[in-house]
């Protein structure tokens, strides 16, 4: 994917919250530069920060040191209406959706346009368009307490693109949401990318839902970023810790292994026809242990990766990886 | 039962009532709504703080809750005098009426658009609003079944305020359930005017109710 303009550029970005008698340092030393057109994905645990590097990016959260630069305009240097102004081109939707629940699914898609000060005839017209954009045209009377979870998500969707913004940024947008609706949340927000070519920054502590619309991933451990790059790369081959933990969600328990050797077999597309595994094993004339799992196929190639459990003796081990050299097969040892 | 007399006297007595609470009612909300308003919207965690503004406005609501109604209304005649240039009838009664609820109904309001969901102010704020257009395009709308359940106990509280004026001839219910039942021992004109509050009282209640479910799209 081409990338164009930078459109988000963070430059030593730090936030410290103060109390009377507690400092915490929810972010600290960010760089990151989030181009036109890409979808970005933030990704940590809970308490990383992620939640409140995006609330930086449209300054409902004043970083302490460094700055925001959005679409060339530095925030730190503009004036507090300028600010309201700037954030109509950043539409924002959260884990919890936020519609205004006294207004029905029309009005909630006008709010931002009212706010931009634009007749009702209008935005009525544009809250139309958008309805027909998310799927939901035969929802536009219906109040939110009549709408599922995913529905809600949609017309929020709608709601934040209402005001041509050039950026979408998703909180958590999906943690509330099941698996089947997630994917229809992602499939849209992809589509959008796609038809609008809108910037859409993306936070989650999911890495399937990075893995599913992301090009490019940040990993924010402890306020810091610990690991950026292209998904697949970061995907295959995790270099921090926590990006590693990430990545094996699900497979924490790797670690309590102890005393054994391992080696994570990575799955880069090769034709899920091959039997990997089973071909190893016959090879070697040794059986491993799989500890861990997580393949999926995408039109016939296989993605993913396994953790198996080495055997004991020397030469056995060397047999495999030697066996996984020749057949070029993606692995590590992991310690 | 009553003479035509008593009974023309407890319908005056009943407009009177009606009257001192509505129109204390309407003026007291003109007062105590911006008011509740500004302890929401200065609060250190509101979307506009001012700290100091907000600590003495909660100071000068707090004196003012905590002085008795009935001393309120004795200490308030000098000023009552001043504006409706009398201390006698419904007229009189509202001044010291609207004072001592206007406080109340600020932390009526208060809590009612405390009850809003932060996130639903975020979001508004993430879209560029100004605090202005939060507080009367989200704080005020989504707040509006609450805030007319706070009314419905205002206007009841104001109610029951105003039979205290009773005691200073102010007219209405309350002067004749004092001056019948209390002063002469007429124990049925005073259990009468009694009935007609809890009736007034009920239907205010219901009424209230009413509109705030008809308001409330969550149900």
């Amino acid at each position: 994917m081409a990338y164009h303009e930078p459109m988000i550029e963070l430059v030593g970005l730090g936030k410290t919250f103060e109390s009377k008698n507690s400092y915490v340092k929810a972010l600290e030393d960010i760089n990151l530069t989030i181009h036109e057109g890409e979808i970005f994905g933030i990704i940590g645990l809970s308490g990383a920060g992620k939640s409140t590097l995006v609330r930086c990016i449209n300054y409902l959260e004043r970083p302490t040191t460094g700055r925001v630069i959005f679409d060339k305009i530095d925030l730190s240097e503009v004036q507090d209406y300028e600010l309201l102004k700037i954030r109509q081109s950043m539409g924002m939707i959260f884990q919890q959706f936020n519609l205004l629940m006294q207004r029905n699914t029309l009005d909630n898609i006008c709010f931002p346009l009212e706010i931009a000060g634009i007749s009702k005839r209008d935005a009525t017209k544009r809250a139309y368009e958008l309805l027909e954009v998310v799927g939901l045209t035969d929802k536009a009377k219906a109040y939110p307490a009549q709408l599922s979870g995913g529905q809600k998500q949609r017309v929020a969707i709608a709601r934040a693109l209402a005001t041509k913004p050039k950026v979408l940024l998703c909180d958590e947008a999906t943690s509330a949401l099941d698996p089947t609706t997630t994917r229809s949340i992602l499939d849209l927000l992809r589509d959008i990318n796609k038809s609008l070519g809108i910037t859409i920054v993306v936070i989650t502590h999911e890495m399937s839902v990075i893995e599913e619309i992301c090009n490019r991933v940040a990993i924010i451990d402890a306020s810091r970023i610990a690991e950026v790059g292209d998904v697949e790369e970061v995907f295959m081959r995790p270099k921090s810790k926590i990006a590693k933990q990430l990545v094996f969600s699900g497979a924490n328990h790797i670690e309590s292994f102890v005393g054994e050797d391992k080696c994570r077999i990575i799955f880069d597309g090769r034709t899920s026809f091959e039997p990997v595994i089973a071909n190893m094993v016959l090879e070697c004339r040794t059986p491993v242990n799989i500890l861990f799992a997580d393949t999926k196929d995408i039109d016939g190639k296989a993605f993913g990766q396994m953790v198996i459990q080495l055997p004991e003796d020397e030469t056995s081990k060397k047999r495999i990886f030697a066996y996984l050299e020749t057949n070029k097969i993606p692995h590590e040892e992991v310690i | 039962m009553f003479s035509q007399v008593v009974l023309e006297m407890i319908s005056k007595g009943i407009r009177e009532t009606l009257y001192m609470t509505i129109l204390s009612s309407l003026l007291a909300y003109i007062l105590g709504l911006p008011l509740g308003i500004l302890l929401v919207v200065t609060d250190k965690d509101g979307i506009a703080p001012r700290v100091l503004l907000n600590r003495i406005v909660g100071i000068i609501v707090n004196i003012l809750r905590s002085i008795p109604f009935v001393i309120l209304l004795v200490t308030l005649m000098p000023f009552t005098r001043l504006v409706i240039g009398t201390t006698l009838g419904p007229n009189a009664l509202v001044v010291p009426l609207v004072i001592g609820s206007a406080p109340y109904i600020a932390r009526l309001v208060e809590s009612s658009l405390k009850e809003v969901d932060h996130g639903i102010i975020e979001a508004a704020q993430s879209m560029g609003a100004s605090p202005s257009q939060i507080v009367f395009k989200v704080l005020v709308p989504e707040a509006m079944p609450s805030l007319i359940m706070g009314g419905a106990i205002a206007v009841i509280t104001i109610l029951s305020y105003s039979a205290m004026g009773g005691f200073v001839g102010a007219g209405g219910l309350g002067t004749i359930a004092i001056n019948y039942g209390y002063y002469r021992y007429q124990g049925d004109k005073m259990l009468i005017t009694v009935a007609i509050l809890v009736l007034i009282v009920q239907g205010v209640q219901e009424l209230g109710g009413r509109l705030m479910r008809r308001s409330d799209k969550r149900l």
